[in-house]
């Protein structure tokens, strides 16, 4: 059995402790945002965020997080009240297949956390793990922006 | 006689109007599409269509898409022919669909068909509403009939032209379970294939009790000839069975291949079906100046970011698949004839997958699922494949060579012009004479696919954009189908005319230096078609490119062009490169002409893609092989650009107008991305580079031998 706080809610799984926290996401409880990319911690499509810090689920077993605080992106934000980061990705249309979108919406947020304003290249450097292969990388890079330019002007308000 | 022109080859293939419109819901119209989403957006630009045609808001539009009991049959979404013809067609159906219904209304209203609008779905006369609209014309008008293709699409646009935000990317945006990875069926089990090492292998000995033991949990093996699987409801469970199974199985018949062929250089020593496509070559006259340059490329993977995936369930004595295919039709064929299982008992409906760029693992991943359902009959399997499989199974795009050969004339401009191509066979899909892994492994397999390439007529594989646009006097391109490569090949991206129009641009911009003209000129000098200047012009614009840089400084700018197979959309491209140990790309301008654009905002967003893929494509890929077959089965070992390595992109829609039909524009950049950055290249270093990718080792050989 572990527990942990995920987006919010307090949860407990009784999958066994070297279960990937990916597993436990999308199969225990049904949550099928993060995905399943390369299993060896390469892409970044199982990207979560535990305690802030962005964390390939693929393999991280679940007893790791134990007590820890988990984000996905069904955490992130709603239709009815998005996060800007996803507000800013539908408003420029930042995605085509968008597989890989979940894990660099969260690798975004945990940026934005903790830089406010970064740089063109800084939000680059922080997306270099997560791989898009359809190429809307530019589209993606002025997403984040605009988000951070969003939270700048509105601190606080977002989920 | 009829008036009326021919049907085009969709309307002839699903000729009842209703395969295309329904009016099933109030105030609903069901639209009909054979073409699948891939990531390119076509959901939304053939709702744009229909909505355009049919005077209707986007909102009434459900649309349909890829389900063999529902949707015509459009055979692939492939080849940047969606909205060039899928979507012409649709839009010749809706056209007629309203002006049925507008004779129906006029009859009742007592009125002339021409006297009547439609606004909304709802029939108005001067602009009064007269009362009727398409849903209490619809029960009136039999829509079974045959399309005659006799009304003519409207000219004003409402949808058309607009860039409507994808219908599909604000689940994806949420965490909506969207793709067919997330499919979660009662009772569903998963499952992972032990693979076949290649075809004619056969299983020597299987550890069961090692695998067992590795699943730490209960799973079921299946076995049948040399088709294994692991099967269980617990994916974890079936997960850690399957990294160890390829460990635990031993083959006989695998012999060990020369991983020397990863090179295109060896397909030269390899036999071939040779044909000349164009006149006889000729002899150079005595004195007269010629060029001849070979270029070539290794493998690339299609490299999908989500390895595929297939859900199946046998019930009943009814098959359904869900399947990430580019065709559900051609898939439903290989199925029924890999389970000798008629096809009337088959259903394959497209669920979505992570973008593929080409045929990659998933109609194999639908198959295996489907193989699995067969022989566990009720209960839904879902198999998804590993990373190593997919990279190490996909068929995977041919190496190539292409050699420019050129006879020019006393002002340095070619004469006669030979394009010679050595590939493999570009496809391989179920359908076009391919065959599904499964069914290679099962007992009884088909006899091996003969060898053969996409047809001229559908814009050709190796051979594609082979052909200059150029107006030169003579043109021809040699074919050497290699009829066996090392690894199953199939359609990327591009096809040949990737390497094909790396090789035209590295070409045509020595002959430019050659004849001392700035390459834009040169270009400019040669071609004659009036927007495929503009579409240069363009992008010299766009780039402010001026010339006369200088040579050999670390810093090159280079520019490439095509019509992408000639027939589809205009597309030039300028990058700006520098150059140390390793090439990186610094600014990429990108113009193109695709006639009608439905969606300017995802015309751009298929080029901007197209630019970053072809920029990974130059710099990044190549498929490694050892003796065992493809070594690269992990995204460091095939890497491809990341956030860092990508430059500032511009694109930009040049003469795009309501008067030119659609020109597909899914693949027209890569080409040109490739040849541009290649030409950047060689002017930064003043040697060229004809073997991509043009990695840190060729620029570090390059630079050596300089």
């Amino acid at each position: 059995m572990t527990s942990f706080t995920l987006n919010g809610r307090a949860v407990d799984v009784s999958a066994g402790n070297d279960t990937p926290l990916l597993d436990v996401l999308r199969n225990h409880l049904g949550l099928k945002g993060t995905k399943f990319g390369c299993g060896l911690e390469q892409c970044g499509c199982c990207m979560v965020l535990v305690d802030g810090v962005p964390t390939k689920s693929c393999g991280k077993a679940v007893s790791t997080v134990s007590g820890k605080t988990v984000l996905t992106i069904e955490g992130l934000g709603t239709p009815e009240h998005p996060h800007p980061l996803q507000a800013a990705f539908l408003d420029e249309q930042a995605g085509q297949c968008g597989y890989c979108l979940p894990g660099i919406l969260v690798s975004a947020k945990a940026l934005l956390d903790k830089n406010p304003a970064p740089t063109r290249r800084e939000i680059a450097e922080a997306l270099d793990d997560n791989i898009c292969r359809c190429g809307s990388h530019i589209r993606i890079l002025k997403a984040v922006e605009q988000a951070a330019a969003t939270m700048r002007a509105a601190p606080g308000t977002q989920p | 006689m009829s008036a009326h022109p021919p049907l085009p080859a969709l309307l002839e293939t699903n000729p009842r109007l209703d395969q295309w419109v329904k009016f099933t819901a109030p105030g609903k119209v069901t639209v009909s599409t054979g073409r699948v989403e891939i990531g390119q957006g076509v959901l939304t630009a053939m709702r744009q269509i229909a909505a355009d045609e049919l005077d209707v808001s986007l909102d009434r539009i459900d649309l349909q898409t890829g389900d063999t009991d529902l949707t015509p049959n459009e055979g692939y979404t492939a080849g940047s022919q969606s909205i060039q013809y899928g979507g012409v067609a649709l839009r010749l159906a809706c056209a007629e669909v309203k002006s049925l219904l507008l004779d129906a209304a006029a009859a009742r209203v007592g009125a002339k068909p021409e006297e009547l609008a439609v606004s909304d779905g709802t029939v108005t006369r001067a602009g009064a509403p007269t009362g009727q609209d398409y849903w209490s014309l619809a029960a009136s008008v039999d829509l079974s009939r045959r399309a005659t293709a006799s009304a003519k699409p409207k000219t004003a646009r409402g949808e058309i032209g607009r860039n409507a935000p994808r219908v599909d990317l604000g689940g994806k945006v949420f965490g909506a379970p969207s793709f067919v990875h997330d499919m979660a069926v009662d009772g569903m089990v998963h499952a992972r294939v032990v693979r076949q090492p290649r075809r004619g292998a056969t299983v020597a000995s299987i550890n069961e009790g090692a695998i067992r033991r590795a699943a730490k949990g209960d799973i079921d093996i299946l076995r049948d000839g040399n088709f294994i699987a692991i099967i269980g409801t617990d994916e974890t469970v079936v997960d850690a069975a399957a990294a160890v199974a390829p460990g635990h199985v031993s083959w006989d018949g695998v012999d060990p291949i020369n991983p020397g062929q990863e090179e295109g250089r060896w397909l030269l020593q390899r036999p071939s079906i040779d044909r000349n496509i164009g006149p006889e070559p000729v002899d150079p006259a005595p004195g007269q100046a010629r060029y001849e340059a070979s270029f070539t490329r290794m493998h690339i993977a299609h490299a999908s970011v989500g390895p595929s995936s297939g859900v199946a369930v046998y019930k009943d004595g009814h098959l359904t698949v869900w399947s990430h295919t580019q065709g559900v039709y051609p898939l439903k064929a290989a199925l029924a004839k890999t389970l000798k299982l008629d096809p009337a008992h088959i259903s394959v409906r497209h669920a979505q997958g992570p973008g593929c760029y080409g045929h990659n693992g998933a109609d194999d991943a639908a198959a295996d699922a489907a193989v699995i359902a067969m022989r566990r009959p009720g209960v839904p399997i879902r198999v998804r494949w590993r990373r190593e499989e997919e990279f190490g199974f996909e068929p995977v795009s041919p190496a190539m060579v292409t050699t420019v050969r050129v006879l020019l004339d006393n002002q340095g401009r070619p004469v006669d012009w030979t394009t010679e191509i050595w590939s493999g066979r570009h496809s391989s899909r179920p359908g076009s004479g391919g065959l599904l892994l499964a069914a290679e492994a099962l007992p009884d397999p088909p006899p091996p696919m003969p060898a053969a390439d996409p047809p001229e007529a559908g814009g050709g594989g190796g051979t594609r954009n082979g052909e200059p646009l150029y107006a030169f006097p003579a043109k021809r391109i040699i074919h050497h189908l290699v009829a066996e490569t090392p690894v199953r090949t199939s359609s990327l991206r591009g096809l040949g005319a990737t390497v094909n129009v790396f090789a035209i641009e590295s070409a045509m911009d020595e002959l430019a230096e050659r004849a001392g003209m700035d390459p834009v000129d040169y270009r400019l000098a040669v071609l004659t078609d009036p927007r495929g200047k503009a579409v240069v012009a363009h992008v010299a614009k766009m780039a402010d490119w001026r010339p006369g840089l200088p040579v050999g400084t670390g810093s090159g700018r280079g520019v490439g062009f095509a019509m992408y197979k000639n027939r589809a959309a205009y597309c030039a491209v300028v990058a700006d490169v520098e150059v140390d140990e390793a090439v990186r790309v610094t600014k990429i301008w990108c113009a193109a002409d695709a006639g009608l654009v439905i969606n300017p905002d995802g015309a751009l967003n298929q080029l901007e893609g197209g630019v970053i893929q072809g920029i990974s494509w130059a710099l990044k890929e190549g498929v490694r092989l050892d003796s065992a077959g493809i070594s690269s089965r992990d995204w460091e070992s095939y890497p491809v650009v990341r956030f860092s390595e990508v430059p500032e992109v511009f694109c930009e829609l040049v003469g795009a107008t309501a008067d030119l039909p659609p020109l597909g524009i899914g693949e027209a950049s890569g080409g040109p991305t490739v040849a541009a950055i290649a030409n950047a290249v060689a002017q930064a270093l003043g040697a060229r580079l004809r073997d991509l990718p043009l990695s840190r080792e060729r620029v570090m050989d390059a630079l050596l031998k300089g």
